[in-house]
């Protein structure tokens, strides 16, 4: 009894010791959780990218963290609530899934500051950040539409939500435009990650007669299967030219580094707020990386300046006229679509093939 | 021949076996670990493991064949953490085989640096004349490399083993009844440990698969879970070498058919093929397995129980 206690009171010395010790230089703890691995080479490597910079950036001033591998649900919170304990100042969560997870922790957690990516539900402590990546998705679609021998373009979604939907949408819009006879087969592999799966969907796809792919999923597979099958493919979230040399025609990165600085800046100053900020190609968020030598030079002109009009907002890759699915009007000849649609979009428009699983 | 419209049966049948190679090889060297009376949990560990050792042993060298052997003596190695542990040191399998999945994926992960945006040599195919030349059945069946026919040899063997041979007596002694099997002067831990390594083995050419052939490059975790099929389809199998194949195979050949049928355009609701894999195969085994007796199921009665020599 007395050996325990006498533990007891020396454990909470060494922690009182130790809480002292914190409160005098104090450093920004900075936590992330990512849904892949670090070295997915994909969505959750950029994530991680953007954690090196802050680190890179503030030196000691800032302890970050990171927690890979998490699934979406139940697991994340529990993940959040041992970082909101562990004394974390601001806390990143770097996937839609996370949404409601990190709303529920951040309720408990009322000076933790959390910034959710890829979501819509704000809260005092949380802030919402997002990429446009549907800029990036209608410059590759354009691409996709004129280098298409057979028309038909392959599409490897993850899950059905409105930041994968816009994608598939801006893309075959502009495929579209760009070739009048395109076709769209989408393949859903429920699975941020999941190289195998991602592998076999690439070649159901190109048994199919597809010669073009697109991936919103995190893995680098699909690339390697279109440069074994001799096929071309866009590389998502990451630069995978890597992955295939010859098949990558052009990549989209995310580029998250400038708005985690900007935001433990902020934490540090004493200024951060919440909101919700969705940037594009305009701020850097959404980079297109140098188009392949493959493409016909005319087609990388048109590309590089469909990318300069959007960046420079004279340009929307959803202006009307255009049609839902089902034939109704969406947008009228010159309406643009308004943010708040597009972060709810459920529904395809017309000419996409299949139904979206709800 | 053509179902569904656009999907070439031929194709499909062949591209299932791919599928299912690497859960089959798992599955079939953990069903004789668990044969043997020991429940390793680290499956998808030891396969992650054999994914990244073969992966730089057949860069590093230049040749697949010997990536495969180098998948296969890294599985067993790792599993031998996991022998020493449980066998010699008596911890909980349970635990010990959760946290050998944990220790190799991190432990993949580290090995792994190096090698990120490699390409593998390319394993080349075997195809036997004039037979691969058979309309259809050609490319389902002789148009293979060597791994998928290896796999299928194994599972004939494990079987033969396990149902005719001294050794699978002893083996399936141990699990049933160690104490018994000890009495009559079988090395119990002995026996266990080379299940066990056994088990790594095959789980390790099973990562490798993956990593060699069937998505062809190493990334962090891309075993993504196959390892944990494997050790369902153990159960649903109820430990007999055949089913395991049929549940492989089962399942990598829903999982593939619900990607054609995504593909080509087949209005099913696009929830139900995607689990439609999981529920097919526990379904078609469940329903394999009832309607006998308790017995038939075939668990191994040590099966998970830690073995200790008394006097």
């Amino acid at each position: 009894m007395k050996v325990t206690q006498l533990l007891a009171s020396a454990a909470m010395a060494l922690g009182l010791a130790a809480s002292a010790a914190m409160a005098q230089d104090d450093p920004v703890k900075v936590g992330f959780i990512y849904v892949g691995p670090i070295g997915d080479f994909g969505w959750s490597h950029e994530h991680n990218i953007g954690r090196l910079a802050v680190e890179e950036h503030f030196g000691d001033a800032v302890e970050t963290t990171y927690v890979e591998s998490v699934p979406e649900g139940a697991d994340a919170e529990r993940v959040l609530t041992q970082m909101a304990l562990s004394g974390h100042d601001l806390i990143f969560t770097t996937s839609f899934g996370y949404m409601d997870p990190t709303i529920n922790v951040a309720q408990r957690f009322p000076n933790v500051k959390f910034e959710h990516a890829t979501g819509y539900k704000t809260a005092e402590n949380v802030a919402v950040y997002n990429a446009r990546f549907y800029e990036g998705r209608a410059v590759i679609g354009h691409i996709a539409g004129k280098m298409t021998e057979t028309n038909k373009i392959g599409y490897i979604g993850s899950y059905p939500i409105p930041e994968v939907i816009q994608g598939i949408n801006a893309a075959y819009i502009h495929a579209k435009k760009a070739n009048p006879d395109v076709q769209f087969s989408v393949v859903w592999a429920y699975s941020w990650f999941d190289p195998a799966k991602e592998a076999d969907a690439a070649n159901a796809l190109i048994e199919q007669g597809v010669d073009v792919i697109m991936q919103h999923t995190d893995s680098t597979a699909p690339m390697t299967i279109a440069e074994d099958r001799g096929i071309v493919a866009f590389g998502q979230a990451s630069d995978m030219a890597n992955f295939g040399p010859n098949a990558q025609l052009t990549a989209i990165v995310d580029n998250w580094a400038p708005y985690y600085i900007e935001r433990v800046q902020a934490v540090i100053d004493g200024t951060w707020e919440s909101h919700s900020v969705w940037h594009g190609i305009a701020e850097g968020m959404v980079e297109i990386t140098p188009i392949s030598d493959r493409v016909p030079e005319d087609v990388r002109a048109e590309a590089e300046a469909l990318s300069a009009s959007i960046a420079a907002g004279e340009y929307h890759p959803f202006t009307g006229p255009l049609n839902r699915q089902d034939g109704t009007e969406w947008l009228a000849e010159g309406e643009v679509a308004d943010d708040e649609t597009l972060l709810g979009m459920n529904f395809y428009v017309e000419g996409l093939q299949g139904e979206i699983p709800q | 021949m053509d179902i569904f419209g656009s999907i070439n049966l031929w194709v499909l049948l062949a591209s299932l076996m791919v599928a299912a190679t690497p859960i089959l090889l798992a599955a079939i060297g953990e069903l004789v670990v668990e044969k043997a009376g020991v429940l390793n949990l680290g499956v998808e560990g030891m396969m992650i493991t054999g994914a990244i050792c073969g992966f730089a042993v057949a860069v590093e060298s230049g040749s697949p064949a010997l990536g495969f052997l180098g998948a296969a003596v890294g599985g067993a190695v790792l599993s031998l953490i996991f022998g020493v542990l449980t066998q010699v040191l008596l911890a909980n399998q349970v635990a010990t085989g959760l946290a050998l999945t944990l220790f190799g994926l991190g432990f993949s992960a580290l090995i792994g640096q190096g090698y990120i945006g490699v390409r593998p040599p390319a394993m080349p195919r075997l195809d036997i004349p004039v037979l691969a030349e058979l309309p259809g059945l050609g490319r389902v069946l002789f148009r293979h490399d060597v791994i998928v026919y290896l796999s299928i040899a194994l599972v004939a063997g494990v079987w033969a083993m396990l149902r005719y041979s001294r050794i699978g007596l002893i083996l399936r002694a141990v699990g049933e009844n160690h104490d018994a099997a000890h009495a009559l002067g079988y090395k119990v831990v002995r026996i266990r440990i080379l299940a066990i390594m056994f088990g790594g083995a095959c789980a390790g050419l099973g990562g490798a698969y993956l990593s060699l052939i069937r998505v062809p490059q190493w990334t962090e975790g891309m075993t993504a879970g196959a390892g944990w099929i494997a050790l369902a389809i153990v159960v649903f199998a109820s430990w007999r070498p055949w089913r395991a194949l049929l549940g492989a195979y089962l399942f990598g050949g829903i999982a593939v058919l619900q990607l054609n049928l995504q593909a080509a355009g087949v209005r099913i609701p696009v929830e139900y093929l995607s689990m439609s894999p999981y529920l097919i195969t526990i379904l078609v085994l469940v329903i394999m397995s009832s309607g006998r007796s308790r017995a038939a199921l075939n668990a191994p009665a040590s099966l998970g129980k830690s073995f200790h020599a008394q006097g």
